[in-house]
């Protein structure tokens, strides 16, 4: 089912437009990559002896699948808090200019700042893709309400697959581990992809693509800041470069 | 392990270890983003810089696989994004069916390696 026109009546109120975000998670196939991925993490969590209330707790106040992993993964090998720490730091640095990128979208003249930081908490790839896919569709004074109600959704269905992963564990086949990591960068890679509208898009996609095994060969620890900084700074250049050709 | 777990020291590790460095970034882009104009350069360049670094997320998880996944050889893991991405592309840009074929050789090739 497709979204009411823009001008439609049906998007009269906050409360409809958030129904109509949460009705959203039925829009994307990208619900199901996140249903197995944190099926997958509920799985880890039992296996790795954390609590099913820790978790659930992670899932809402993290709520970054490859932070999540990488959380449970270096807590359970023994690594101090501070290590664990710092590796998620660095795992989470692309949510800055996803924030940033997203914001201005959702930016109306009566929006109040305390509601965007609480809106800036649901954005992480998923919601990141669907904002430039799904927005434009949204009248602009109610996109706030409509990604609370996406993001609550995606979050509900995520908590949803952390009990039935954390339930399932040890009865789920090794391959499964495999097939729910490979999962994250075929999503990612293709869900970006999609939404490469514009040259600078698809370079910046293209030379990540092709920087990072190249500087990961130095171990600087933020091999992955610096091989996103020099190649969306490249696309960037390019994309200037042609505007003003 | 399965002591602390459960207990007020395993939320404040979730907090310091988990919440916090998502966070911080996000707050971070939310001072950035909240500058900055919609259809400025400045956003065509933060743009970029995101759908970059989640391009060296991408490569990181196939070059580098964390656990479960580096029992899969590395020409598999390398043919199954690559046929994924195929499929994606064959089938105007359906992300289900890039997905789906992507999973499917990875799985296949397990299967026949043995």
């Amino acid at each position: 089912m497709a979204l009411p026109p823009l001008d439609s009546h049906r998007w009269h109120g906050p409360l409809r437009a958030f129904a109509w975000g949460l009705s959203s998670v039925t829009r994307t196939v990208l619900t199901l990559v996140l249903f197995a991925t944190y099926l997958g993490v509920g799985a880890l969590a039992h296996d790795t002896h954390f609590s099913l209330g820790w978790v659930l707790a992670s899932t809402i106040l993290v709520w970054a699948g490859p932070a999540q992993i990488i959380l449970i993964s270096t807590l359970s090998s023994g690594a101090t808090i501070i290590q664990a720490a710092l590796a998620v730091t660095v795992s989470a640095i692309r949510l800055l200019p996803m924030v940033a990128s997203v914001l201005p979208m959702l930016r109306g003249p009566k929006t109040r700042r305390r509601e965007l930081v609480l809106a800036s908490h649901f954005i992480a790839v998923t919601l990141w893709v669907e904002c430039f896919r799904l927005l434009p569709q949204v009248p602009r004074e109610r996109r706030l309400a409509f990604v609370f109600g996406l993001g609550i959704g995606l979050v509900s269905i995520c908590l949803l697959a952390n009990v039935i992963g954390y339930t399932l564990a040890g009865s789920l086949p090794p391959i499964f581990a495999a097939a729910m990591l490979l999962l994250t960068p075929l999503a990612f890679l293709l869900s970006t992809a999609r939404n490469c509208r514009e040259l600078s898009d698809i370079l910046a996609l293209v030379l990540g693509l092709a920087l990072f095994p190249v500087i990961g060969l130095l171990h600087t620890g933020v091999d992955i800041l610096i091989s996103g900084m020099t190649a969306g700074t490249i696309a960037f250049a390019v994309h200037w470069w042609r505007e003003r050709a | 392990m399965s002591d602390f777990i459960g207990d007020w020291h395993a939320l404040f590790v979730l907090v310091i270890a988990g919440f916090l460095p998502n966070e911080i970034w996000r707050l971070a882009g939310f001072w950035l983003g909240a500058g900055v104009d919609e259809g400025s350069d400045l956003l065509v360049w933060v743009r970029a810089v995101a759908t970059a670094i989640l391009a060296g997320v991408i490569a990181q998880i196939v070059v580098q696989p964390p656990g479960a996944l580096a029992t899969v050889p590395d020409l598999l893991r390398y043919g199954a994004v690559a046929a994924g991405f195929l499929a994606f592309m064959l089938t105007r840009r359906s992300i289900f069916a890039g997905v789906l074929f992507g999973e499917l050789v990875m799985l296949a090739g397990k299967w026949w390696l043995g």
